[in-house]
């Protein structure tokens, strides 16, 4: 069973999150058409690059936006949600020496008291957003069973990951549990909103090219105060 | 029944049509007619899928919505609304929108009537949303694309198809004809020149500096609105003129979803640019005609590179500049000296970025400026947007939106409030009316012209006794 996962199971998993997110970030940007979205992209390419950096950059800095700040708590949640999310998996010591015994190369790793830092952080976060989703009518009302199921996806890898590494039940079944949990979280982003992995990037750009090219850009001094 | 006698898919390109349209009183049949009118729904999934599944802006923001509704305190009127969640920007546009596209179109006349009211009383597509959003998704972008796949089906409120046939029969969004118009220039040219000695309205100059687009609203509601701007380029000394045709900048097409119109509309402003050859164009204080034929307009005529055949300013553009070079200069014994703010129009605040324009002017004319809370690109719409005022059917959901805007004057303490938009203008004496809460509002023109320094020779001949 391990040898499955580790193998062909993750080579897949690897395969089709890589190939998914570039075909995502292709479609999208060829899919952007001057005339429907009325944003002239091409003939005011620096207009346009210095709006996408501002939108992007200024969403990337906690609370760096009205919109964070307007919602402390939540903005706190989001961070540490994602954060850990990002971080965790990639400079794990257990994920890095897999990295060497596989292909000879690691990168920098985190200590095992950080990445448990990082891991309870981000599923106390996802505890925390889920609470909001019943606790706040003007979310409740948008929630559908498909937003729980990307929660599980996201965090089912980390609470298997978590078990398993501090050996709290059965340690087997847990790694192997953990693997497949991280496999679907691989192939679920290209396919479901998860996609937002990547698609946050180009649509922030998009509506930061839309400000810097047509909404102003060439008229406000600064660029747009997100 | 299909289709109606009025409601029904057709355009309305001729008079007769319009004349009939209008004679139907508050729409009374009209709406009538619609429970029965039936939705194409080929037609509306063969829209769908050229312009939402083939392209990538709006189905990715339909898909990868979060639904953490951050959007929510952004819209004015959730917050007027007490909060109601069905009035959450994306539950609003996820339930129309959303539905349709997932829907693949097949949907009832019913689900039509809910997105036409969705549309046109939730949203005034003042994209406030969009800025407090994450992922950056704009709802005020997909209402507007709502609007047009609703007007393409015949679900459209009875005023916003009246007035985009007024856009196709007069190219004005109003019943002013060309002779109107010329005759509403001569006039005001004439009332005024006795006070004003040597003021002229120059129409149909070619290579002026500048040309003056308005809105239609001004010759046949508020022609004094036309002769205040002609004292201030009289007095200003610009070299300006008026188009005899193509002179208006409105577009209640863009506000009924209907793009045809839009196009034709602006288009005519454009010819008029190319007639004239001014080296600049300046649009009277209104906030969506300078949108829809500035900002909007190149890319529903297909210009390339986004921008309009002439360099085209915002009235308020035009008035800080002459502040700012002395053209016009404010005597400072006149200047307002009781509290006073400002309204931002979306349309070219938000959504063309002037808002340091607006400050220019208020450093130059105000004692006591207040800043509404919050303003410039991050102000709340006037609560009349998009349309919102000028619909009967959703009165009462405008009224109840005015009530942010209200709190949002009280709170700076002015009674008066500087509203260079019709829309605004428009929205705060409603508000007025309904609230009844003491204020005054005003465009920048009146103001101006009691404000600014009369130079020796422009000031009218005193009587030989
Ligand atoms: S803020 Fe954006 S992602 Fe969140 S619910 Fe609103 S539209 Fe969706
Ligand atoms: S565009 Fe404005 S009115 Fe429409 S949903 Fe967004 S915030 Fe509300």
């Amino acid at each position: 069973m391990y040898e499955l996962v580790t193998g062909p199971l993750a080579w897949l998993a690897f395969g089709i999150f890589f190939i998914g997110v570039t075909v995502r970030a292709v479609l999208y940007i060829r899919g952007l058409d001057w005339q429907m979205d009325r944003v002239a992209y091409k003939p005011h390419r620096i207009h346009g690059l210095k709006g996408a950096v501002n939108s992007i950059v200024s969403w990337l800095i906690p609370y760096g936006t009205r919109s964070w700040r307007f919602y402390p708590f939540f903005t706190l949640m989001v961070f540490v949600f994602h954060i850990g999310l990002l971080f965790t998996p990639i400079f794990l010591e257990g994920h890095n020496i897999l990295l060497k015994e596989r292909f000879g190369f690691s990168l920098w790793s985190i200590s095992q008291p950080t990445a448990d830092v990082l891991t309870i952080g981000m599923m106390t976060a996802a505890f925390f957003i889920l609470l909001r989703r019943y606790a706040l009518p003007e979310v409740r009302i948008l929630t559908t069973w498909y937003d729980y199921t990307v929660l599980a996806i996201a965090v089912a890898p980390f609470l298997t990951g978590f078990l398993a590494a501090h050996q709290i039940g059965n340690y087997q079944f847990w790694l192997i549990t953990h693997i497949l949990a991280g496999e679907i979280m691989l192939i679920a982003i290209p396919f479901t909103k998860l996609s937002h992995f990547i698609l946050f990037f180009l649509s922030r750009a998009q509506l930061g090219m839309d400000y810097g090219i047509k909404r102003g850009g060439m008229k406000r001094k600064r660029g747009m105060a997100w | 029944m299909a289709q109606g006698k009025f409601c029904n898919r057709e355009k309305v390109d001729t008079l007769e049509q319009l004349q009939a349209l209008l004679n139907d009183k508050g729409g009374g049949q009209y709406y009538k007619e619609m429970q029965d009118l039936d939705v194409d729904t080929d037609l509306l999934w063969a829209t769908l899928q050229k312009t939402l599944k083939e392209k990538s802006r709006i189905k990715a923001w339909l898909e990868i919505c979060a639904h953490c509704g951050m959007c929510s305190d952004s819209c004015f009127l959730y917050l007027a609304n007490n909060k109601d969640p069905e009035q959450v920007p994306s539950y609003k546009i996820q339930s129309t929108l959303g539905q349709l596209y997932k829907r693949k179109g097949k949907v009832d006349n019913a689900f039509m009537q809910m997105c036409m009211d969705t549309a046109w009383s939730k949203c005034t597509c003042c994209n406030r949303c969009g800025m407090y959003c994450p992922f950056g998704i704009d709802m005020g972008i997909m209402f507007s694309y709502l609007r047009g796949l609703c007007f393409q089906q015949g679900f459209v409120p009875w005023e916003m198809k009246i007035g985009s046939g007024m856009h196709r029969v007069f190219r004005a969004q109003m019943d002013v004809t060309t002779e109107d118009w010329v005759e509403t220039c001569e006039w005001m040219a004439e009332e005024y020149e006795e006070d004003w000695p040597g003021l002229k309205i120059p129409i149909e100059k070619v290579g002026a500096d500048i040309m003056y687009t308005v809105n239609a609203r001004e010759p046949k509601h508020y022609p004094e609105d036309l002769a205040e701007a002609a004292i201030l380029f009289h007095l200003a000394g610009e070299d300006w003129t008026v188009p005899e045709e193509g002179w208006e900048e409105t577009s209640l097409a863009m506000f009924a979803g209907d793009w045809e119109a839009c196009k034709m509309q602006v288009q005519s402003v454009y010819d008029a640019m190319e007639r004239l050859k001014p080296k600049r164009m300046v649009v009277t204080e209104c906030g969506h005609a300078y949108r829809a034929t500035v900002i909007e307009g190149p890319y529903w005529c297909g210009l390339k590179t986004g921008q309009p055949p002439v360099e085209s300013l915002h009235y308020v553009e035009w008035v800080a500049e002459v502040l700012r070079n002395g053209k016009l200069k404010i005597d400072p014994a006149k200047k307002i000296k009781e509290p006073v703010t400002l309204q931002d129009s979306c349309n070219y605040i938000r959504n063309a970025g002037l808002a340091e324009y607006t400050r220019e002017i208020m450093s130059y004319i105000a004692e006591d400026f207040r800043e509404m809370s919050p303003n410039k690109d991050h102000n709340f719409c006037c609560g009349g947007g998009g349309g919102f005022n000028g619909i009967g059917r959703y009165r009462k959901q405008r009224n109840a939106g005015l009530k942010v805007k209200r709190d949002q004057i009280l709170q700076t303490g002015a009674k008066l409030v500087i509203a260079p938009c019709h829309n605004c203008w428009d929205a705060i004496r409603d508000l007025e009316e309904v609230f009844e809460v003491g204020i005054r509002w005003s465009f920048l023109k009146p103001l101006l012209v009691e404000m600014v320094e009369v130079p020796e020779h422009l000031k009218p001949q005193e009587e030989e006794v």
